[in-house]
């Protein structure tokens, strides 16, 4: 078995006794890099000089024995998190030649430890899409099946993870952008409760959504990896002041007497046959391990969709304001004023699905339109966050399929936004409520795609989720198959 | 019609977007449906639901307003498109 198959808390032991070298590591994955992404295209940037000096560092600190989590460890990152004098273009024309002048929150806690950057991972646009194919820097294929997209809009920091490419890496999910590409690539993915993960230093979307998360191998490594980012940030005032738990050690607790809530409103007729039949499997495992399954109501279901594309453009029409041609990125100015060059540098600089998202939620946003849209949407938001909080007065885990589909065919879905819009009908709802969600893999469809579930926690239950996450992986064995490449 | 192209026009000035004919043409059409899906909220009975903005709730985050470390001019204008004399550089605003 090669290094690079091997999973970060397996890769700990076997830094921590010296049996291996971070840089012996890295090296390693940089060549795997260099062998493979040619066919993913799941990194925009690698950083070949600075892993290794990361990777010197980490080996001196394992060798004095004060070993983080993941000191020496080869992570990489969704192109969404600023890094300081490494080039950060969030997949857009508008930042193809950012470079940071510091380092956010996240990224910083990884470097205190001592992890080792391999580069900067592949995604839609400003994390608008759900399928990689937004992206200036060309669509990442799904390692299962390059005609196959991997999801988004974190798809390279699933497809990184499915094609052994880093040890793992951390993504950012607004609508489901981290579960759904671990669904479609066969990895764990978690976004955590809106406030545990530092949001400073992350490219803003649609600021009352956006959150930090890690994708992975198996869920131990998301359990350290969550562990290794959370926590209050004087930095970002929406984060919360609450201790961050060892969610490593919560993981053998089982799932014996948990209830597990299953919404009517999410196992509806057409519900592909593939998903449908594997997430009954997955049940049924659970039940076998000692978890009670009740059915439960998310009765606004059918309405989050309609109310994250007015709440999401509409942030993201304000945040991306800032891209003016003035602090930074591109500008094209043919002399003709400030504002002349204001508009040609954004509609230079700025692909058809940001335009889109830009145009609708500048809509939803103006005068004589306030009420009927953002308001309107931000009531519905209350009433879909309350089912939620309702259900978990009776259950303490809520599953559900990530994606109606498996990943879907490059090019399918690209002509019909609304479309793929509604490929996130599952994943939405819990950025609306705020809470916490993880994608496991639980089997494959019949043409060998991967197929997650979804687990939904209350607010903060991120050691529930988890658990029972890691209960079911250890029971079944869909983490330890391999992407064919 | 929920939108039309001049109000798609109206809103692309608003957004600072020189867009060019086609991508209004298609914008429209693309507009018009996405509005049309969302109308759909109005199924539902909200006059008395508080709007969320946060679904964490939070209060007024208080800090000391105290000196702290910053990044510094050099490097705040290492990626500035233009800059001069410690400023960044814009077209001139005022005749």
């Amino acid at each position: 078995m090669a290094l690079t198959d091997l999973t970060v808390h397996e890769l700990q032991a076997l830094l921590r006794t010296r049996e291996i070298s971070s840089r012996e590591l890295t090296l390693a994955f940089l060549k795997r890099i260099a062998d493979t992404d040619k066919h993913i295209g799941a990194f925009i940037t690698t950083c070949e000089k600075t892993a290794l000096e990361n990777a010197d560092r980490a080996d001196a600190r394992l060798s004095a024995g004060n070993a983080a989590p993941l000191t020496g460890i080869p992570l990489a990152l969704k192109d969404i998190f600023i890094t300081e004098d490494i080039r950060t273009t969030c997949a857009s024309q508008i930042l193809d030649n950012f470079i940071p002048p510091y380092n956010g929150t996240a990224v910083r806690k990884l470097m205190e430890q001592e992890a080792v950057l391999l580069g900067k991972l592949n995604m839609d646009e400003f994390a608008m899409g759900s399928s990689n194919e937004n992206s200036a820097f060309g669509t990442v294929k799904n390692p299962w099946n390059r005609e196959c997209v991997p999801g988004g809009s974190s798809g390279g920091s699933a497809a990184a993870v499915a094609a052994r490419q880093a040890g793992a890496t951390l993504g950012t999910d607004t609508g489901g952008s981290i579960r759904q590409p671990a669904s479609h690539c066969g990895v764990v993915g978690l976004k955590p409760t809106y406030g545990r993960v530092s949001r400073y230093g992350v490219v803003a979307y649609a600021s009352s959504l956006d959150q930090v998360g890690p994708v992975a191998r198996d869920v131990e490594d998301c359990a350290i990896m969550l562990g290794a980012v959370a926590g209050y940030d004087p930095a970002d005032s929406t984060s919360i002041n609450l201790p961050v738990p060892d969610y490593q050690a919560a993981l053998k607790q089982g799932v014996k007497g948990l209830k597990i809530g299953l919404p009517k409103e999410y196992f509806i007729e057409g519900l592909d046959a593939d998903i449908q039949q594997t997430i009954d499997k997955a049940i049924n495992t659970l039940r076998e391990l000692g978890a009670e399954t009740v059915e439960v109501s998310l009765p606004h279901t059918e309405y989050a969709v309609a109310c994250y594309y007015l709440i999401a453009t509409a942030e993201a029409s304000s945040n991306l304001a800032r891209y003016d041609g003035v602090r930074y990125g591109k500008r094209m100015d043919d002399g003709r004023g400030l504002i002349d060059m204001y508009m040609k540098s954004r509609a230079a600089g700025f692909g058809p699905e940001v335009k889109r998202r830009i145009m609708l939620g500048t809509y939803a946003l103006s005068s004589g339109y306030y009420d009927a849209y953002y308001l309107k949407a931000q009531k519905v938001r209350t009433l879909i966050r309350q089912d939620f909080l309702d259900a978990f007065n009776h259950v303490d885990v809520i599953l559900t399929p990530v994606a109606p589909t498996p990943a879907f065919r490059i090019g399918e879905k690209t002509a019909d936004p609304l479309q793929m819009y509604l490929s996130d009908i599952f994943t939405i709802p819990v950025n609306l409520a705020g809470t916490c969600g993880l994608s496991v893999p639980c089997g494959f469809s019949r043409d060998g795609l991967p197929i997650g579930m979804q687990l939904i926690g209350r607010p903060f239950g991120e050691e529930t989720i988890l658990q029972s996450a890691y209960a079911y992986e250890q029971a079944t064995e869909w983490h330890r198959h391999s992407a064919p490449l | 019609m929920k939108i039309n192209r001049e109000q798609v026009e109206h809103v692309a000035r608003l957004a600072r977007l020189a867009l060019s004919d086609t991508e209004l043409e298609t914008l429209t059409g693309e507009m018009d449906a996405i509005l049309d899906y969302v109308e759909k909220l109005n199924e539902l009975d909200t006059d008395h639901i508080v709007p969320t903005a946060h679904a964490v709730p939070v209060e007024n985050a208080f800090r000391e307003d105290s000196v702290g470390a910053s990044i510094g001019s050099e490097k705040a204008l290492q990626n500035a498109p233009e800059a001069s004399d410690n400023c960044f550089v814009v077209p001139k605003v005022i005749e």
